[in-house]
């Protein structure tokens, strides 16, 4: 018993002495997701990453090192994902942290990075804050922001006769936001609109019926929606039977991704104005390889989260290489500006924030063979939709 | 001297007049008991000496002051001390900290809160248990106990408090015959000997006419006799009413 | 403000639109009852308060989902709700029929393991995707009432409310089977006694409950898409329909649900950023005035007295003297070992630790379920956190406030639900915990909401990973020390006694209630300490600090390492976190492992793993 104890222990710290001299080693991202909260997202998303990966270690690597991820289940608890940050770090030897889909988990690790001193490529969470007011020398972010995707939907909406507006947002930091931006966005083109009901149902558990016509009592010309998930669904099964949407416009963050559209099927509405990803439309020569090789791997369609995991791959693989190293400070520079293809076309990381200027498609919604799709869409590059210079370095605090 | 005064005490419950006017009292060293066939009111006229009912009228008065619808735990600060029924102990403590438990409520906030309880005087906790024969089972703990022995220990627990007046609802219920004598010396030599006021209410005859100094008779909420045993046990109305010596 | 004057002078000039309110309210109060009336039904007869009620509703819906498809959408209604009927059957006979005699807390944990199994197995079953089923044929369009819009199936909802009351009552009344259960819910030792098969009756009775669970999650089809966090947004809602109106009564629930329904609807009318609390808040109002519910029988105050207790405390032996004092020492040798991840998650464990153990105190030694200890946690860190935010407190003096804001809200929480004991108290400290929660998620200028408040790093003397663990270290062992006396103390020992029985505790002149009040706040604040450390631990402070998980999460250290034992929740806090950081880093579908190994602890080791050591050193 003791005997084989000991032998165990020798071999442990043989192990540990020997670790550094294998100089072959793969260079690892830590990647945290809500994998068992999120699933709808995180499936697509994680067959993105993959995808990426497999592509990238096809192509030799990076720095003639093998790229490999070290994912971790959050659980939808900041908490939770704030150690495994510190897990990574400390037993995974991770170069990088990225990942992340709620907008508190995103910044919770992000916080966790700024005080390590560790690079955080946030993927998907989309709070302002990430890049604007809690933004700081270690984060990044890929997808375009809150604010980037209300500009896009308020450039729309203003050119709709539309004067009375009323707006529908789960009651939390993500939903708020986006009113608030939205507002100061169309007011700002359109003086004349005003805003006469806002609805703030609970996240997960709005009761569409009493919503729906609490929006009708103020007898809005149009309604600005941020639900999604589970909420948009119920939301858009009232609204449709009470006849909410008739004669109506909507405009609609998110609504055009395939994570939320697909649920809807012959249901979806006709004719809202949304953000979001039409991938069976999409035949620029990039997105068109990507489309293929991730049908040919997965014998699926791509979702958003696909992109987004992809994506965040493509940049840490090109950051490391620009770098020339793994070492923090140099990657965090190489990030700086890094310009990279992605399947929308080419994106930055802008200097100034750290927000990537990867954009997103904006267009309507209609059914076509029972299913929900996006038509006249138009790509919004996201470097468009961001304010200027001046007001970034006034919403970002001064390093 | 008087020590328990009860004048007149009203209580019903819807339409039901549970007690209509009973008066009664108990003197230091005193051992009444209050008897009735079932349905008399006893439960509800003891509720009401022990905190747990309010009257609807009347008065009652210990050690001179007016303590009607006072709570039980007013009454217990005050040197009123009572029994269960069912026996009421604390299972999860030791024999010991049960008696440690009820010198420590009696000594009220001044008990030296910062030491573990079975460290209060321990001494004086095992003085009780001797007094009710207990002494040798101080470190089991009273969930452990039998029935007869949870009775004493209820006991010990009350006397730790020094009362005035002991209040006992069916003490020796549940008890085999030769443990009732028992307790029941047990407790009347304590009266005895500290001149506590005793009232008792009871089923068992025997209990009753071989340990009351004075028997209280309750009907329908009435007093129908009172005295002493000999003159309860002589008297008409009780022996047809409850003692049921004429039903045949 | 101004919003609420405009809304109600449009409801004003418009009152048709209050009537179309109504029934859209009155719509979902029939959902809502239907969910709830099975819960109350097996509440009633078995005292089982069913965690997993929610998960039979989510079943039914992604069962309907599929039948439909199949055999089309009324027969498909169908054969979820019979479906989900034998679901009930089985989970009857397999897992809650070995624990009916349990303490309530072992029943609830072994049905929260249960919706934790069912969620992955859900997810294993039909994928991750919303599921969104048809709507019902001929009940598609709306209706004119009074000039609104008014849904048909809505209509059809308000009319299945009545009815299957009507039903029940029928069933109850009418039918031999419906008396015995009566009588079973009167008095299950007479029932028992009278020679009725209980066993079978108690099956008959939880698979009539997960048959209407079924049937309202069927139901709901038409109205959202089957997903997976349907389980815990019903059961919280239903939880608070069978409190309101009075656990074990159907007609109870069916007031209760019309209420909350309602209430709700008008609610997201007038106050459309208050929906998430007001519920809770109708909750807390309608308990505080009437303990029982509207229409339940106040509980039986515990008999106790005799036969019945645990076994005594007893000074720490030379043994554990010596196992803890061991402890303690390989603890303040782990930094020299690792510099790594092992402290982070040892700080973890530590402060859990404590959490744990505070929570065992008010259960353990007063006697008071908690389902919402989470809320002391959070507002000890919250706490902390707003002093260093607006006070620009140091580290040390913020984490000084958590014990202290935690306290205060102890001493608030007591005050309120003075009266309240057993499932009622458990089920007021969740509508506490909640309204903490969402305050904390909707007060968006104070509490940065859902973001949380960031920037929470230890002072500079404290900052290295090490001198953190060394704090965390010396004040949780002064905590876990502290409340091990405390529990030895003429107040322990009272609050001991006072849960034994405390009509004894009454007749000795001690104030059962004021301890209590005194306890909540003690443990509160042990509580506030660890979520202090907690905080700081991470860096920032968010509202899952204050959820339902977290809370849950403490009853399962407590139970864990068992509930009789001072050294159970510590215990408890080390094998949790160590299984669940596992878990969650090497397994798929990690909530059926620990679900599972939740039901088989409840069922099988109820001891917790003290409990085994202590039969362990007692066997012979």
């Amino acid at each position: 018993m003791l005997r084989q104890a000991i032998l165990g222990l020798a071999a442990m710290v043989a192990a540990t002495a020997a670790g550094p001299v294998m100089a072959q080693e793969p260079i690892r991202i830590g990647e945290i997701n809500s994998y068992s909260g999120m699933a709808a997202f995180t499936v697509p998303y994680r067959q993105g990453w993959t995808l990426a990966l497999e592509e990238v270690n096809a192509a030799g690597g990076v720095l003639g090192r093998k790229l490999e991820v070290v994912a971790r289940d959050d659980g939808g608890k900041p908490e939770d994902a704030v150690r495994l940050a510190a897990e990574l770090v400390a037993n995974e030897k991770v170069a990088v942290l990225a990942g992340t889909f709620f907008s508190h988990i995103g910044l919770a690790v992000s916080d966790y990075a700024r005080q390590h001193k560790v690079l955080f490529l946030g993927s998907e969470p989309l709070t302002d804050a990430l890049t604007w007011s809690k933004g700081h020398r270690y984060a990044f972010r890929l997808r375009p922001s809150t604010y980037m995707q209300a500009a896009m939907l308020a450039e729309e909406a203003a050119k709709l006769p539309a004067r009375r507006w009323a707006t529908v947002a789960p009651n939390y930091e993500y939903g708020q936001s986006a009113v608030a931006a939205f507002k100061q966005l169309l007011l700002a083109k359109r003086p004349d609109v005003e805003f006469v009901s806002e609805q703030w149902p609970a996240q997960g558990k709005i009761d569409a019926g009493a919503t729906a016509q609490a929006v009708a009592l103020s007898r809005p010309d149009a309604i600005f929606n941020v639900t999604f998930g589970p909420d948009l669904g119920r939301f858009v099964r009232e609204g449709n039977t009470r006849g909410l949407f008739r004669n109506r416009a909507v405009v609609s963050l998110l609504t055009g991704e395939p994570e939320y559209l697909d649920p809807l099927k012959d249901e979806t509405p006709e004719g809202w104005i949304v953000t979001g990803y039409p991938w069976e439309s999409i035949d620029t020569p990039e997105h068109k390889t990507f489309r293929d090789a991730y049908r040919a791997r997965f014998n699926d369609y791509p979702r958003l989260g696909s992109v987004v995991g992809y994506g965040m791959i493509k940049s840490i693989a090109a950051a490391i290489a620009k770098a020339g190293s793994t070492d923090t400070e140099k990657l965090v520079d190489a990030m700086r500006g890094l310009t990279i293809p992605s399947p929308f076309g080419p994106m930055e990381y802008r200097a100034i924030d750290h927000q990537s200027t990867l954009g997103a498609y904006v267009g309507r919604t209609t059914v076509r063979d029972g299913k929900g799709i996006m038509v006249e869409w138009r790509y919004a590059d996201g470097a468009k939709y961001l304010p200027d210079d001046a007001t970034v370095r006034k919403l970002r605090p001064q390093e | 001297m008087t020590l328990l005064a009860v004048d007149d005490v009203a209580k019903a419950f819807g339409a039901v007049a549970a007690v209509a006017g009973v008066s009664l009292s108990v003197a230091a060293g005193e051992r009444v008991a209050l008897i009735g066939p079932n349905g008399a009111g006893k439960t509800t006229c003891f509720n009401i000496i022990n905190g747990q009912l309010r009257p609807d009228r009347g008065r009652v008065a210990f050690d001179g002051r007016d303590v009607t619808g006072w709570r039980p735990r007013a009454l217990a600060r005050r040197g009123v001390g009572r029994t269960f029924q069912i026996s009421q102990t604390f299972p999860s403590l030791t024999v010991r900290e049960n008696v440690q438990m009820a010198m420590a409520a009696h000594g009220g906030r001044g008990a030296a809160i910062g030491r573990p309880l079975r460290r209060l005087d321990p001494a004086g906790a095992d003085a009780v248990l001797e007094r009710v024969g207990l002494r040798a089972d101080g470190d089991r703990g009273a969930g452990a106990l039998a029935y007869g022995d949870a009775k004493r220990l209820e006991l010990a627990m009350v006397l730790a408090q020094s009362p005035t007046l002991l209040l006992m609802d069916e003490p020796t219920a549940g008890m085999a015959a030769d443990e009732r004598h028992q307790l029941m010396d047990l407790v009347s030599r304590l009266a005895r000997e500290e001149g506590i006021g005793l009232l008792f209410t009871e089923h068992d005859m025997d209990v009753v006419f071989g340990h009351a100094d004075r028997i209280v008779v309750l009907d329908r909420g009435r007093v129908i006799a009172a005295g002493d045993p000999a003159a309860v046990r002589a008297d008409e109305t009780v022996r047809r009413v409850y003692l049921g010596l004429d039903d045949a | 403000m101004d919003s609420l004057i405009g809304t109600l002078r449009l409801l004003a000039e418009e009152p048709s639109f209050a009537v179309a309110q109504a029934l859209t309210g009155l719509a979902g109060a029939s959902s809502l009852f239907l969910v709830s009336a099975g819960l109350t039904i097996v509440f009633g007869v078995t005292r089982v308060v069913n965690f997993a009620h929610g998960s039979f509703f989510m079943v039914g819906a992604y069962v309907a989902v599929s039948a439909i498809t199949l055999v089309g959408f009324w027969p498909g209604m169908l054969v979820a709700a019979l479906a989900v009927g034998a679901l009930g059957v089985a989970v009857e006979v397999g897992i809650l029929r070995r624990i009916y005699r349990a303490p309530e807390l072992f029943q609830l944990l072994a049905t929260f393991g249960l919706v934790l199994v069912i969620q992955d197995a859900t997810l294993w079953l039909w994928g991750p995707e919303d599921r969104m089923g048809p709507r019902a044929p001929g009940l598609r369009g709306a209706v004119d009432v009074l000039g609104q819009p008014v849904p048909l199936y809505d209509l059809f909802l308000i009319a299945v409310g009545p009815l299957v009351l009507a039903l029940l009552w029928l069933v109850f009344r009418r039918t031999r089977w419906g008396v015995l259960v009566r009588a079973a819910t009167a008095d299950r030792e007479m029932t028992a006694a009278l020679g009725v098969d209980q066993k079978r009756l108690f099956t008959g009775v939880f698979a009539l409950g997960a048959l209407l669970a079924g049937l309202g999650g069927a139901l709901q089809v038409p109205r959202e898409a089957a997903n997976l966090h349907m389980d815990l947004n019903v059961i919280a809602e239903a939880f608070v329909v069978v409190v309101v109106g009075g656990m074990g009564s159907i007609v109870g629930a069916y007031l209760a649900a019309v209420l909350i329904g309602v209430v709700h609807a008008f609610g997201v009318l007038l106050f459309p950023k208050l929906t998430l609390v007001l519920v809770f808040l109708i909750m807390a109002a309608v308990l505080v005035v009437r303990p029982a519910g509207l229409l339940g029988e106040a509980p039986v105050p515990a008999g106790g007295g005799h036969g019945t207790g645990e076994p005594p405390l007893r000074p720490a032996s030379p043994l554990l003297k010596l196992a803890g004092a061991a402890l303690l020492v390989l603890l303040a040798l782990l930094p020299l070992a690792t510099e790594g991840y092992a402290l982070v998650l040892m700080v973890d464990v530590l402060a859990l630790a404590l959490f744990a153990a505070s929570l065992h105190f008010l259960m353990g030694v007063g006697g008071m379920i908690s389902f919402g200890h989470a809320a002391y946690f959070g507002i000890g860190a919250y706490g902390a956190a707003l002093a260093a935010k607006y006070l620009a407190a140091p580290m040390e003096l913020a984490l000084a406030f958590a014990p202290l804001a935690a306290a205060v809200a102890g001493l608030a929480f007591g005050w309120l639900c003075g009266r309240a004991s057993g499932v009622y108290l458990a089920m007021l400290s969740l509508a506490f915990a909640q309204i903490a929660w969402s305050v904390a998620v909707q007060w968006l200028e104070v509490t940065g909401g859902d973001n949380g408040i960031l920037g929470l790093w230890p002072s500079p003397w404290a900052a290295g990973p090490g001198a953190y663990y060394y704090l965390t270290l010396g004040l949780t062992t002064a905590g876990l020390l502290a409340i091990r006396w405390l529990a030895h103390t003429p107040f322990g020992q009272s609050l001991r006694a006072g849960r034994d029985s405390p009509r004894r505790a009454e007749a000795l002149g001690m104030s059962v209630g004021a301890r209590q009040w005194a306890a909540v706040a003690v443990a509160g604040a042990f509580a506030g300490l660890a979520g202090g450390l907690f905080a700081y631990a991470k860096g920032s402070v968010f509202p899952s600090f204050l959820a339902i998980s977290r809370s849950v999460d403490g009853l399962v250290m407590v139970l864990l390492g068992g509930v009789q034992s001072l050294t159970g929740p510590i215990v408890g806090a080390i094998a949790y976190i160590g299984l669940a950081d596992q878990l969650v880093r090497g397994v798929e579908y990690w909530r059926l492992v620990l679900g599972a190994t939740i039901i088989l602890l409840a069922v099988a080791f109820r001891g917790g793993l003290a409990g085994i050591a202590i039969r362990r050193a007692g066997a012979p």
